[in-house]
């Protein structure tokens, strides 16, 4: 294991933890980032540029924000909860752990984990741009109408508004 | 004479060892850089206060220096010693770090902004892509300043800024995405390369289209919007909410939120250059003898001149208006040129295919204006008083 991935590994780890665990909820959407942010860098420690700087675009960019306006709109910002671990704690960790137990068992013993591993293909931009507009054609066409047809009626909405004042 | 810089850095490079030398190499270009892009802010600072003391008929800054010139000096030394005041009740930790999100981030955007023929501190794949993405992460230093703060006005400011960040970011975005459509790469060397050429004495540049032209206008005017520059600095509106998301900032943490607001304000210039204009290309094919960084430069100057007289002419918009802007004609605006351009890129060259797609801009332009313009008495202003 090279020193980076332990280094990001231990990032995003940490980030994800204060985002369960800190008192104040901005605190904790801005922890979230953290680990959002650690793992667009573990991807791109893997030579996947495009889905780390995707991760950087939607998950920061985009979902942080949504978060942090979530929290802003619907309760005052100044609201430290009193108690972060609800009574029923013990069982909730003990289900996660079973849980994790069970699937790391399934994995281990499973015939994934003794294959083996292909060379690790060189994945450009350009490649992946290419094998969309051919092989994937199709998806991307339904999801780039659906997503353009939200824009819109996200839009539509907003003007009806409009009209009724 | 074009190469001398990259001549030079590699001549210093070859003075390490074997390797280290990628690690020298990119030193040698973050520390070139920042240096550069920091004193072309400060000259900046004092070029806009005296541009807009020309505009509103006064003279700007003129005590420090010859003609003013040194002022940026004494305001980077008022900046250092003043006292950094933090308010009691902020969030510390959030406070501090907000300024450097800001800074960081806008700085790395500028790696893939090519300056000149082989002047680029990183050519990657997916540069556009990266571009975009670390601007991403401004959105969240403002709303780091402003909630942290713990003050009305800078969240109100902070929350403005953002929703106006979103809003404009996607016609900026989609803008951007005719030009990667016709030049087939997000990589911004490609996208340069693209426009290399001339064609009838003119450069073939993106912007010399009916696509490109439109996509230029509204990604610079969603630049504006990003970069929070006048008319849509609403989020710091002096005369409603004091200074927004950095009322409680002084000192240097001031001094880095106006630094990264500038260099924000070049790299999004740049890649506007990038994009549309040709990148570092000269206008005229018996100009090319002239140094490709000074094409570049030039061109950032003039960008910047236009922002500057922009602020200094336009007023500020209302949020209501800044909002229909946005939703109303930028994005409808922003969907049509790309449908342009895809047309653009099928027709046959010739006088035929500029005037359909001249058309299919210019006439939605007037249709989704008209639309905008419904509902409000726009006229003749009257002066009751002030005849």
């Amino acid at each position: 294991m090279p020193a980076s991935f332990i280094i990001l590994g231990l990032l995003t780890l940490a980030g994800a933890i204060a985002a369960m665990s800190l008192r104040n909820l901005v605190h904790c959407a801005l922890a979230l980032t953290v680990a959002f942010a650690g793992l667009a860098a573990l991807y791109l420690q893997l030579d996947a540029q495009f889905i780390g700087f995707a991760q950087i675009l939607v998950y920061i960019g985009a979902v942080a924000i949504l978060i942090v306006f979530a929290i802003l709109l619907t309760r005052g910002s100044e609201t430290p909860q009193p108690s972060i671990l609800s009574p029923s704690w013990f069982g909730g960790i003990s289900v996660a752990v079973v849980v994790f137990g069970v699937l790391a068992m399934t994995i281990v013993r499973s015939a994934v984990a003794d294959r083996n591993l292909p060379p690790a293909p060189q994945v450009s931009v350009r490649e992946l741009g290419e094998q969309l507009m051919t092989k994937y054609l199709l998806p991307l066409e339904v999801i780039g109408l659906l997503l353009t047809a939200a824009l819109i009626g996200a839009v539509i909405i907003a003007m009806h508004e409009k009209e009724e004042r | 004479m074009d190469q001398i810089f990259v001549t030079i850095k590699h001549w210093a490079v070859g003075f390490g060892p074997a390797q280290g030398q990628p690690i020298i190499s990119a030193i040698i270009s973050v520390v070139l850089l920042i240096a550069v892009f920091a004193s072309l802010f400060a000259i900046t600072t004092v070029l806009e206060r005296k541009g807009l003391g020309r505009i509103q008929n006064r003279y700007g800054p003129n005590r420090v220096g010859p003609f003013g010139i040194l002022q940026p000096v004494a305001d980077g030394v008022k900046a250092l010693i003043k006292e950094d005041i933090v308010p009691r009740t902020a969030d510390s930790v959030v406070h501090f770090l907000a300024p450097l999100v800001l800074v960081v981030p806008v700085f790395l955007a500028l790696a893939v902004v090519p300056m000149g023929r082989n002047m680029v501190a990183v050519d990657m794949d997916a540069g556009v892509l990266f571009f975009f993405a670390v601007g991403a992460a401004t959105e969240l230093s403002v709303f780091m300043a402003g909630w942290s703060s713990r003050n009305k006005y800078s969240l109100l400011g902070a929350m403005r800024a953002i929703a106006q960040m979103i809003s404009y970011e996607v016609p900026l975005i989609l803008s951007a995405v005719t030009v990667i459509m016709m030049a087939g790469s997000l990589s911004t060397v490609k996208i340069i390369e693209a426009q290399a050429g001339y064609a009838g004495g003119l450069p073939r540049w993106f912007v010399l289209t009916p696509w490109g032209l439109t996509g230029f206008i509204l990604f610079m005017i969603a630049a504006a919007a990003e970069s929070n520059r006048s008319p849509f600095d609403l989020p710091e509106g002096e005369s409603e909410i004091i200074a927004g998301y950095y009322i409680e900032y002084s000192g240097f943490k001031f001094a880095l939120f106006f630094l990264g607001e500038y260099i924000g304000m070049f790299a999004v210039s740049g890649l506007a250059i990038t994009l549309f204009l040709g990148g570092w290309h000269a206008p005229f094919s018996f100009l090319t003898w002239i140094p490709s960084y000074f094409w570049f430069f030039g061109k950032l100057l003039a960008l910047i001149a236009v922002f500057i007289w922009v602020r200094g002419t336009l007023p500020r918009l209302r949020m209501d208006q800044l909002m229909n802007f946005a939703w109303k004609f930028m994005l409808p605006m922003a969907l049509i040129n790309l449908v342009t351009a895809g047309i653009w890129r099928f027709l046959s060259p010739g006088f035929s295919r500029w005037l359909i797609c001249s058309l299919l801009v210019l006439g939605p332009y007037v249709m989704l204006a008209r639309g905008l313009l419904l509902g409000s008495d726009v006229g003749k202003r009257t002066y009751r008083y002030a005849e």
